[in-house]
Parts: structure tokens; sequence; C-alpha cells
């Protein structure tokens, strides 16, 4: 399914992480997903949380450089060739993915991808349409 | 040696009624000739007529650097422009440059100004000369090329830059004098010990360096790292170039020229002159400048003029080391640039006002570092760093074409930069020198 993906600007100073993760805890955020993106003087953290809305304005109150962006969540099998089956889908299906990464839960057999496309209106059809399945209760 | 003892011994009586009469005449050649300077002296009520005693030059007006950019091309031009030779210009400026012209006289009495310092360098005929300062629009290399020219000495105009040729050069030729900015020599002589040449066995005598501000600390290092005296050199493009001031080999402050410069030091908040020994602002009237001349000229640098007998035997005006300046001009590389031109540079690329924070370092290169720090804006950030970095990489680029030097941008978050109350610091120097 479609859900709200929150990008944090970070500079690369020692215990800045540790700042955003503490503003979030304070503000009883839970994290779902999380990757970051780094080059040699910054990162940017990207993160699933439960309630997006709260997150972003802890954020901005915390005096952090947010925003909000649009994700695919997807179910894939945990098992060999799980993500590699999605992947085909997605390539057959000229979806571009920009990046990915995976979520923290892991429901049964399942892990959860966060995949960000460049068409989220296509992935998400595409999504749908071959029987992927879109994760809940993000 | 000393190049020209006629001018440069002169006893103080004769100097200055050189000076005087020198200085009526060109009182009298701008109102002829220089709309500019006949409205400005109008203005101040005061004519070639009242100009009798040396002391009358307190009662003209200063010329600022401003004016000279709001009368580019030509406004300043007191000859024809078929008697110019040369033009030259300020380097590292966004906006309108700022021109010397030069007469046939001019570049004569430039390169006489430039012979003095070489010779007080210890360089005379025959002696091999590499010069690396740039040659173009900017001052350096063209007036030493002049100098060198002057006292026949076999000049290897090598320009800037070119490391690796630099070093060649003066392991197969053997300059008995090397000419750069004082960072470069430095950071010369790291590259040479990267190489395996042993710059110090070269012998190479002296070192004329300019261009850049410098510190007795960083003559000491030059002289152990290079093996050769450094002398420090002092001009400015707008009165001529390089060979306005230098040091002999007493080292203790740097004769002007002042036959052909008159200076003076003020209070740079009242205009008011101080008098000698004081610390203020430099300012120089061209006293035989036909192209350009300037009555009064603001230099914004901050000196102090001392005339105690020198052992070399010149009678000369001394000036001492640059203490600073008036304005927040930075010198990087030998390059002016003030922080407003940055400020321009990122305005132009994000479109808002910037919040940024400029830091200069000298590390183990030897050379000038920029760094400018720029808080990134909520517009341009995205969730993938791909947009930052295009971002950054325009401000470089940008920053590169329009002012010529090179400066690594840190982009960094919002709000991490200090707001001081009132002006806020731009610049950081953390240079040693």
């Amino acid at each position: 399914m479609r859900i709200k993906q929150i990008s944090i600007f970070l500079e690369n100073v020692s215990g800045r992480l540790a700042e955003v993760t503490r503003t979030l805890a304070n503000a009883g955020i839970n994290l779902r997903a999380l990757t970051i993106a780094d080059t040699a003087d910054f990162g940017i953290l990207r993160i699933v949380a439960d309630q997006p809305e709260l997150a972003l304005k802890a954020l901005a109150d915390g005096g952090f450089t947010a925003k909000e962006t649009e994700v695919l969540a997807v179910e894939v099998d945990d098992r060999p060739g799980g993500l590699a089956h999605a992947m085909e889908i997605f390539r057959r299906n000229r979806v571009n993915i920009e990046y990915l990464y995976v979520s923290l839960e892991k429901t049964r057999e399942k892990a959860v991808v966060i995949f960000k496309v460049e068409d989220i209106a296509l992935g998400m059809k595409i999504v749908e349409e071959n029987n992927l399945r879109p994760a809940g209760g993000f | 040696m000393i190049w020209n003892p006629e001018a440069e011994c002169a006893t103080r009586e004769h100097r200055r009624r050189m000076q005087l009469a020198n200085l009526k005449n060109l009182v009298q050649r701008v109102y002829d000739r220089v709309p500019f300077y006949r409205n400005k002296l109008d203005a101040a009520g005061i004519g070639p007529r009242d100009i009798h005693r040396l002391e009358d030059i307190e009662k003209l007006p200063f010329t600022t650097k401003d004016e000279l950019r709001e009368t580019y091309p030509y406004g300043l031009l007191a000859v024809s422009r078929a008697e110019l030779e040369e033009v030259h210009m300020s380097s590292g400026t966004t906006g309108t440059p700022v021109v010397d012209a030069y007469t046939g006289r001019d570049l004569a009495a430039w390169g006489e100004g430039m012979a003095r310092t070489l010779s007080m360098a210890g360089a005379g005929r025959g002696d091999v000369i590499q010069n690396a300062y740039g040659y173009g629009l900017f001052t350096g290399g063209l007036g030493v090329h002049y100098g060198a020219k002057a006292i026949g000495a076999n000049i290897i105009p090598m320009s800037s830059g070119n490391t690796q040729k630099q070093i060649l050069i003066m392991r197969d030729f053997h300059p008995a004098l090397l000419a750069c900015t004082p960072s470069y020599a430095l950071f010369l002589a790291e590259s040479a010990r990267e190489e395996g040449v042993d710059i110090r066995a070269l012998g190479i005598r002296a070192g004329c360096f300019g261009a850049e501000p410098w510190s007795e600390n960083m003559r000491r290092e030059i002289e152990e790292k290079l093996g050769l005296r450094a002398y420090d050199i002092y001009g400015l493009t707008e009165i001529t170039g390089p060979g306005v001031s230098s040091e002999c080999e007493a080292q203790n402050g740097l004769h002007i020229n002042e036959d052909l410069f008159y200076p003076e030091i003020i209070d740079p908040a009242t205009g008011r002159v101080l008098p000698e020994g004081e610390k203020g602002e430099l300012v120089f009237t061209t006293l035989v400048k036909e192209g350009t001349p300037l009555l009064r000229y603001r230099t914004r640098d901050i000196t102090l003029l001392f005339r105690d007998e020198c052992s070399c035997g010149r009678t000369s005006v001394r000036m001492h080391r640059l203490f600073g300046r008036t304005d927040d001009m930075m010198i990087i590389r030998g390059v002016n640039v003030f922080p407003s031109q940055i400020e321009e540079v990122l305005i132009a690329v994000e479109g808002t006002d910037p919040h940024y924070q400029i830091i200069l370092e000298r590390g183990d290169s030897h050379l000038d570092e920029m760094e400018i720090m720029v808080e990134v804006q909520e517009k341009f950030f995205t969730d993938e760093t791909r947009g930052l970095e295009v971002l950054r990489g325009k401000i470089e680029g940008e920053i590169k074409s329009k002012l010529g030097i090179s400066a690594r941008v840190k982009l960094v978050e919002p709000k991490t930069i200090e707001r001081s109350v009132g002006k806020a610091k731009r610049v950081i120097d953390k240079r040693k020198i």
C-alpha cells in the first residue's frame, strides 16, 4: 500500500541521529522502518512512522528539516527468491525504483519492503495487478 | 644594491620639493582632463592654485574603490586612449572591475619601481628570475616582468600554477630569485620534497613574496624550507600593481617609492590625517601617473609609517607590514574576495537570502582553503541525496566561474550557523599567518 515516509536532513555530526530518535521517542512515535542515505558531509534519514503527521510535527518543532514522501510498502516471502520475484514484476512493468529498504517488522514468513518508485500510481497499480501483497498495518 | 640612489637616497628636502612640484602638476592635470575630478574638486572648493605646500594635499578629496567602479571603464582617464599602452584590472570581482590604464611612461615607472624592489632582494643583471606570479590582467606577473627587464635579469615567465613544471624549471635553471605568493612558495617546497627535489640545494638566493597577507612566522618557515631570504613586497592594482613598496636587506618595514606614490595614514572613521607612527588606513596619491592618476586613494589597508634611518642607506619612508583591512575583504590565494560576492552567488543559485559562513584555513598544503557552510533550505530538501549534491555542485561551479577561486561547499542543517546580534559573523579566518 501507499504509505508516508519522512525524510530528515542530517549533518554528519556525532550525536545527531541520537537527537532525532530521542525527539521521536519523546513524541511517542514508533518506527516501522528506517534507512540512511549518506554522503561525506550529510545524510538523509528516511523513516516510516506509525503516526506520520505527529512525527513530522515533532521533528519540525525540534528544528529538523523534514519532508514527507509517498512510498510503497509490499510484503514479500521471507525465503530465497522472495524479493527477486517482486523485482522481476516491477522490471517487466517498467516501474523505476529509486531506492528500497526493508522494514524492521517481520510478520509470519513475510518481510516488508519499502519501495521508492518514480511513479507511485503506476507502482501501486502493478502491485495490485500482480498479486503482490501490499503490507498492511503501516 | 640600490637601483636608483638619486631617488631612493634623496634628502628629505629634495624629495619634498619634487613631490610638491609633481603634486601641483597632478592636480592641474586631473582638473583639466578628468571631469570626475574637476567636479569633485569644485565641490570641495579647491583648485590647482590652492596647492602651495605638500600639506595642502590634506585639503584634496579622497578617491574610493566604489568611485573607481562607477567610472569604469575609462572615466578616470587623464590622457587620450591612443596614448595607452596597457590596461590591467583588479582580480576576483563579480561586479565591475577596477581599471588601471598605463601610458608608455607609466609602464616605465612601474618597471622602475619593480627594479628597485628586485634590487633590494639582491637580484641584478644576468640573474635568472623565476616569475610564478600570474600573467594577465592581474598585475603581479607583468609587474615583476617589467622590473626584471629593467635590471637586465633573465626572466622565466612561468606564471602561476603548473607546479610540477615550476619544480622542473627550478631544478634545471637554478633561479637566483623566485617571485610568487608566499603561500605558493610553501606549496612549491612541499611539492618539491614529494618529488624528491631538494629545493634548498638549488641555490635560490631570494624570494619576492606578496599579494596576500603573511607573517614573520611564515617568513621563517619559507626561509627554512626553501633555503632563501624572503622579502615582503606590496602593491595594488589601483595604484600600479607591485612595486609600491618593498623590503630592503634590513627587512625592517617596506620602503615606499614615495617619489612616485605619496603615502598618508588617515583615521578611517574621520578621514583625518594621523601623525607619523600612528596606525590607520593607508592612502596613496599617484604623483606621476599619466593614464589613470588617483588623488588620495583609500586602500583600506591598515599600517603605519616611520622614517627612522635605515641601515641600507635609503631615505624613503617605510610602512609596517600590513596589520589588516578596514573592510571585510579576504585575500584567498592572492585573489581579493568580499563575502558579499559569495552571497551574490548563493542568492543567484538559491533564489533567497542564504545563511552561510565562510571558513578560511591553511592546511597541510600551505595554500588557502575556503569552505562555505550553507544552511539547507526546506525547498531544496528532498528524500534523495542527489538533489542536494546537485545543489552543492552548482554553488561550487558558480563560485569558481564568477570569482575564479575554488571553494568547498558544505551543506548544514538550518539554524546551525550562529546568528549573532546585529551583523552576522560571515567569515572565520583560521589561517595561521
